[in-house]
């Protein structure tokens, strides 16, 4: 049995997602080939060779992978996979991209955001935005996989040796190309991947407001998320929206401010590992969630907790 | 230009589910249920290529009971042309829903589908991803931003770390993210209308597909209870607490 990892990374740098999803298949058991594909990465292989547990690492090196553009790299996934027992990638935006396209080159069913591995066929993902937890076993010949970073620990970036081979194959689909990208400019981490992140609710009372929580982020090295009600009350644009139709984050501690904690908020943040509350209502659903709560007016509480962290 | 728009009959995203006590799954008797709140966006950006004269027919089309009639003719009522609808009364696997899709994609030739970018209920963000691959076409996801000219359409996608716009040849598919649109209300007129719009009615057998699946369901539980934690008095404690009991600052 041979797992095939997908690397995540920027042509540049390995992106630490990949690290977790590597704990996952280091869970499944056997060897495990890492797939290292883009356009001038092979400072990447080397850097996945040195990784925890990794026995191979193979090394597609072409311009038709540069921009990990999924109609060329489901080709080449499809073709490098189909002869290992499992596929997984990192459920990040990429993951999510190329993994499913790649599981109906191969005819099989994709399993999404798993945050556990209970054998080698039989793996556990939330649905209903969380609520409920599904055991879902695939006797699929190749199993296509996304993985949860927050539901496996890393394993170790260092002490690794193993060995990087080239893979000629260039598939070029034809279909689509890369026009340009913007990166958010902030140095603030993106939500959904940062270990705190710092949200703010209908009680923040207006836009202008969420100053007070960017440069209490900014010195905690946070992101700064929202409530749907802070959304469409328009203090702040939906794509820092935490939720069950915005994004999920579990980060290692979440402070939720002036956020009541209506069930759909909830959703997109109770696996954070600690949660904070900050409110001026005690009675405040959040507070039943939360594992430090502090009943508090938020305009005081964050400059004075800003100045003492 | 044909567009086809795909919407799913779902749990509305504002019900708390509830495990079944056998863990078969949730208890979906006596609940609410709406249009995917991804497929309304789907469905609002389709009418608005409609408006702007770029499409010219907006066909939606189900996959699901014979209840999802009424997402299809809600998407109507916002201003769909016709609505088709696969009925299926299993809960089918992305890859099935995929295949059927694609099934109606080579009966209709839309130059364009949109669908969202996943379904609140499972939650498996791979339809859309799917059906391009067995079409072959490429796939703009989690768009913020659709623009199509000649025989292409640009697509600026949300990627984990901004944004990222690709050019593909039509015909593409699309998957819809939030911030892409904000969806109308359907006005009582046109809800009205809508009644009168034509639904065609098929079944897997008819478009040759089968609905089989590699991957079944054990059991569903409900997640872990998270329990309240303590109230703290002060910044002071709170500061103190995240730094020396829970260490995460």
């Amino acid at each position: 049995m041979t797992i095939l990892v997908i690397a995540e990374h920027n042509n540049a740098e390995l992106n630490a997602a990949t690290l977790n999803t590597l704990a996952a298949a280091k869970a499944i058991g056997g060897d495990i080939d890492v797939l290292v594909a883009g356009e001038g990465c092979s400072a990447v292989a080397d850097q996945v060779a040195k990784a925890e547990g990794v026995t191979k690492v193979l090394l597609a090196d072409n311009a038709a992978y540069g921009h990990q553009l999924p109609e060329n790299l489901a080709l080449l996934i499809a073709e490098v996979g189909k002869s290992h027992s499992h596929i997984l990638c990192a459920a990040s935006t990429n993951g999510k991209n190329y993994a499913p396209r790649v599981a109906a080159l191969l005819d099989v069913d994709q399993i999404s955001e798993i945050i556990a591995v209970d054998s080698a066929d039989t793996f556990k993902r939330p649905i209903y935005a969380g609520n409920a937890i599904a055991t879902v076993q695939s006797s699929a010949a190749v199993k296509v996989i996304t993985v949860r970073a927050t539901g496996f620990d890393a394993v170790a970036a260092e002490g690794g040796s193993a060995s990087v081979e080239a893979v000629s194959s260039a598939q070029d689909a034809g279909v689509s190309s890369f026009v340009g990208e913007e990166l958010a400019k902030s140095d603030r981490p993106e939500l959904a991947g940062a270990k705190i992140v710092i949200s703010g609710g209908r009680g923040m009372q207006n836009g202008d407001n969420f100053k007070h929580l960017y440069s209490l982020a900014d010195k905690l090295g946070a992101a700064v998320g929202a409530s749907r009600a802070a959304v469409d009350a328009g203090f702040v644009p939906n794509d820092m929206q935490v939720g069950q139709t915005g994004k999920i984050v579990a980060p290692n501690l979440y402070i939720a401010v002036g956020i009541s904690g209506a069930i759909q908020h909830l959703a997109g943040m109770k696996d954070s590992k600690v949660i904070v509350a900050i409110n001026k209502d005690e009675e405040a659903p959040i507070f039943s969630v939360a594992d430090y709560g502090l009943v508090a007016d938020l305009f005081e509480a964050i400059p004075e907790l800003e100045s003492k962290v | 230009m044909k567009i086809l728009v795909a919407v799913k009959r779902v749990v509305d995203y504002n019900v708390k589910v509830r495990v079944k006590a056998d863990n078969s799954g949730v208890d979906l008797a006596n609940v609410k249920m709406s249009m995917n709140p991804f497929c309304e966006i789907a469905v609002e950006e389709a009418v608005r290529l409609k408006e702007k004269g770029v499409a010219t027919e907006v066909i939606a089309v189900s996959v699901g009971p014979v209840a999802a009639q009424e997402q299809l003719r809600t998407a109507l009522a916002l201003g769909a042309d016709r609505a088709i609808l696969v009925e299926s009364a299993d809960d089918l696997s992305s890859l099935a829903i995929a295949k059927l899709l694609k099934a109606v994609v080579d009966k209709e030739q839309p130059q364009l589908v949109i669908l969202g970018k996943q379904a609140i209920d499972s939650d498996n963000n791979q339809t859309g991803q799917m059906l391009a691959a067995l079409s072959g076409y490429g796939q703009g996801t989690f768009a913020s931003a659709v623009e199509v000219s000649g025989e292409s359409v640009k697509v600026t996608r949300e990627i984990d770390g901004g944004l990222q716009t690709v050019d593909l040849k039509l015909p593409a598919i699309v998957t819809t993210d939030l911030r892409l649109n904000e969806p109308r209300y359907a006005s009582l007129p046109n809800i009205m209308k809508a009644k009168k719009k034509p639904m065609e009615n098929l079944k897997p057998e008819d478009l040759g597909v089968s609905v089989s699946s590699t991957v079944k369901t054990i059991k569903v539980e409900a997640p872990a209870a998270r329990s309240a934690g303590i109230k703290v008095k002060s910044v002071d404690e709170l500061v103190d607490k995240l730094k020396n009991e829970a260490k995460v600052i």
